[in-house]
């Protein structure tokens, strides 16, 4: 879980005091991109299949109710439990209770986001019961008790030397060795432990099919299959909107979401489940927290499309440059500073501020969010719900007033222009501005109003 | 044809000369161009700060002011940008406005749509080496270049201008369209970021071996000029339009 108090801006420049992780940081991430945009021109009709997503999805948001119950009843036929949860508490109850019906010690877990959002992992161990995150990148950051900093690879934020010596210390690896594969292999060896002797799995859900009842989980390393396959009960938890109305839209967004996601065709397991396999139970919680909310907000229902597929993150030169640990939500990046802001404005409207309204995170998005736009209108909420700072309101305000005067912004600006370059050079390097390493600007003698006033005159 | 010249709030008063030679720009083709005294800023720090009655005030003012203009055009994609994209957040409804909207235009946009120039009003040498910085508002929102998300055929408005000038050699950076930072008050508001993001982006326009950055937008230019000059580096920015008017060695 994340902690209460982060402020991106004091959080981001901690990160960048140690310029040489940064800049690794950055690069490494950077190179994610760069492998979608390898992955993206593979494909002719790349922009078509973004517009169909979008398509897709905004054609179910706007029956979301009726596809809900078509893949309610299908999923009933089928044999599966469904369950509704208003919110996070309601999911962790039920999730509990049938876990503590069947007297569940142990819980493996393939990657999802909206049990770190609903806070499931200290829920479960506060009741006893052991859960155990099977992602690698998910294992890595709960054995360091920290959040995900991707929603993608959790554990993006680290170098293999801090892993290494991690494992070192809770796996008991070899001192020192940093070889990725036998780090790797340590993990599975590991994990393969847990997924013998765990009594119950849980899934998060990539897509759930109306017209089958089924539900489809993408990973990379074969860990959700594992954790279904062996013990009899399997949990699926799964937010409200990830309902797609039929099987033959899938495609549109397995093609999609790889590619997006890690710049690979494909995900190496993409698996289907529509029934509790022979002697087992499988149940699936959909999730609204917050969700209906969001649906019912013209600027933003447009954020429910989220494949979670993180390539906004990959592209934001913010988040490559703070890490998603700078983020207050559980979500960082470009969709988390929608997301937060709509959970909840006075706690991460900051967020909605980390951003320079670039615009290339909407340009990645398979499913084409407007994401940066969603930033400066949840500005808008931030600003009436009165969580700006009071020097920043004060400038804004005055800002107001001098647009409306410009006789009085000239004469301000006039002012500047004097002022600045007698300024002795400790206030000058203090400004905001400054104080990272920028100059200010070179202030002209004359503004272009005064050169054209006299220009004119001249003419006359 | 008459043209209103719309010069944002910091051009006027610290980039004094890329708005002159806007204007010369614009009457070297034969337009006849007025600047009205009484504009003032655009209202998009208001818009991107969440102020969202200042920033109706502020498209209201500037819709009134340049109402009666055939045209609008600014050295600025931003501040265009902000008036074609985002005011319709405030004043959708305003009939002026309404009228005004397509008729509001980015000084390359503006030379390259409307007037259809193929050559430069007097002929400029500049036998220098320059890399382009794609602002992203004109990137990603105005559409002068293909950004590098997007699959689509590649153009950029920019580097066909430039090659109007006789001797210019044209480079890019590495991550062709990366944002530079400056981001408006994100410049300060998240001054470490923005810093650090300047100076990636300064190095990358470093590596091409060009001795300009050339962009169309001024507050990206300033960003990057004022990491320039804190670390001592030679490569200068430039406004497009210093270089076609034949400004851009003098600097
Ligand atoms: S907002 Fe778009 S790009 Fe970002 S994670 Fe969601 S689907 Fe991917």
């Amino acid at each position: 879980m994340k902690a209460d108090n982060i402020h991106h801006p004091d959080a981001a420049r901690a990160f960048l005091t140690d310029r040489a992780r940064a800049s690794w940081h950055d690069q490494a991430i950077w190179f994610v991109r760069q492998k979608r945009d390898v992955q993206a021109k593979q494909l002719p009709e790349w922009e078509e299949l973004r517009k169909l997503a979008e398509q897709i999805k905004a054609h179910t948001l706007s029956k979301l109710d009726d596809y809900l119950i078509q893949f309610e009843e299908n999923a009933r036929r089928n044999g599966v439990t469904v369950h509704f949860a208003a919110d996070a508490a309601e999911h962790n109850r039920i999730v509990h209770q049938l876990l503590a019906a069947r007297q569940v010690k142990k819980l493996v877990k393939s990657k999802s986001m909206l049990t770190e959002e609903c806070g499931l992992n200290p829920y479960l161990e506060e009741r006893g019961i052991e859960v155990i995150d099977t992602d690698l990148g998910e294992r890595i950051v709960q054995l360091r008790h920290e959040p995900p900093s991707h929603i993608v690879m959790p554990a993006i934020h680290l170098k293999k030397e801090q892993i290494s010596e991690l494992f070192h210390e809770e796996l008991g690896t070899e001192a020192g060795n940093n070889d990725p594969t036998y780090l790797t292999h340590a993990a599975r060896a590991n994990l393969r432990q847990h997924f013998l002797s765990a009594d119950a799995g849980l899934t998060g859900v990539n897509f759930a099919i109306a017209e089958t009842g089924g539900v489809v989980v993408c990973t990379n390393e074969g860990n959700a299959d594992l954790g279904t396959a062996l013990p009899p009960l399997h949990i699926a938890s799964m937010g409200i909107e990830k309902i797609i109305p039929k099987l033959e839209h899938l495609g549109v967004f397995t093609r999609l979401l790889a590619r997006s996601a890690i710049g690979s065709p494909v995900t190496t397991y993409t698996s289907h489940f529509h029934r509790a396999r022979p002697g087992g139970e499988m149940h699936i919680v959909i999730v609204d927290n917050g969700r209906s909310d969001i649906l019912g907000n013209p600027d933003f229902y447009a954020s429910l499309r989220c494949i979670r597929c993180g390539a906004c993150m990959n592209t934001c030169p913010v988040y490559r440059r703070s890490s998603g640990h700078s983020y207050s939500y559980v979500i960082p990046g470009p969709i988390g500073s929608t997301l937060g802001p709509s959970r909840d404005i006075k706690k991460h409207g900051s967020m909605a501020f980390a951003c320079t309204t670039c615009g290339s995170c909407s340009n990645v998005c398979p499913v084409k969010i407007n994401l940066h736009e969603q930033l400066i209108l949840q500005r808008k909420r931030a600003f009436d719900a009165g969580t700006l700072k009071p020097a920043k309101k004060m400038g804004l305000l005055a800002m107001r007033f001098l647009t409306q005067h410009p006789a009085l912004m000239d004469a301000g600006g006039k002012a500047m222009r004097k002022v600045v370059p007698i300024l002795p050079a400790f206030v000058k390097d203090g400004t905001a501005w400054s104080r990272p390493g920028r100059d200010l600007p070179e202030m002209p003698e004359h503004s272009f109003k005064e050169l054209y006033r006299r220009r004119q005159e001249d003419k006359q | 044809m008459k043209v209103g010249l719309f010069i944002p709030c910091f051009v006027n008063e610290l980039y004094p000369h890329v708005a002159m030679a806007t204007l010369e720009l614009l009457e070297g083709y034969g337009v006849d161009v007025a600047y009205p005294m009484e504009q003032s800023c655009c209202g998009q720090p208001l818009a991107n700060n969440g102020d969202s009655s200042g920033a109706c005030d502020a498209a209201l003012r500037f819709t009134g002011v340049f109402k009666d203009f055939d045209y609008v055009v600014a050295p600025s994609g931003s501040c265009v940008s902000h008036v074609t994209h985002h005011y319709p957040w405030y004043i959708a409804d305003n009939a002026d406005f309404q009228r005004l909207q397509p008729r509001v235009f980015e000084i390359v946009e503006f030379l390259q749509d409307v007037l259809k120039v193929d050559k430069l009003p007097k002929p400029v040498h500049f036998p220098h080496k320059v890399s382009i910085h794609q602002s992203c508002h004109g990137l990603r929102e105005l559409h002068h270049a293909s950004p590098s998300e997007l699959m689509i055929p590649y153009q950029s408005r920019l580097e066909r201008i430039l090659q109007l000038v006789d001797g210019i050699e044209i480079g890019q950076p590495e991550r062709r369209d990366e944002c530079c930072g400056f981001g408006g008050t994100f410049s300060v508001d998240e001054a470490d970021v923005s810093v650090a993001m300047g100076r990636d982006r300064v190095a990358q326009h470093e590596a091409t071996g060009a001795e300009y950055i050339v962009g169309a937008d001024p507050s990206c230019l300033m960003h990057m000029g004022g990491i320039i000059r804190h670390n001592g580096r030679a490569i200068r920015p430039l406004h497009v339009v210093e270089i076609l008017t034949g400004r851009g060695g003098a600097a």
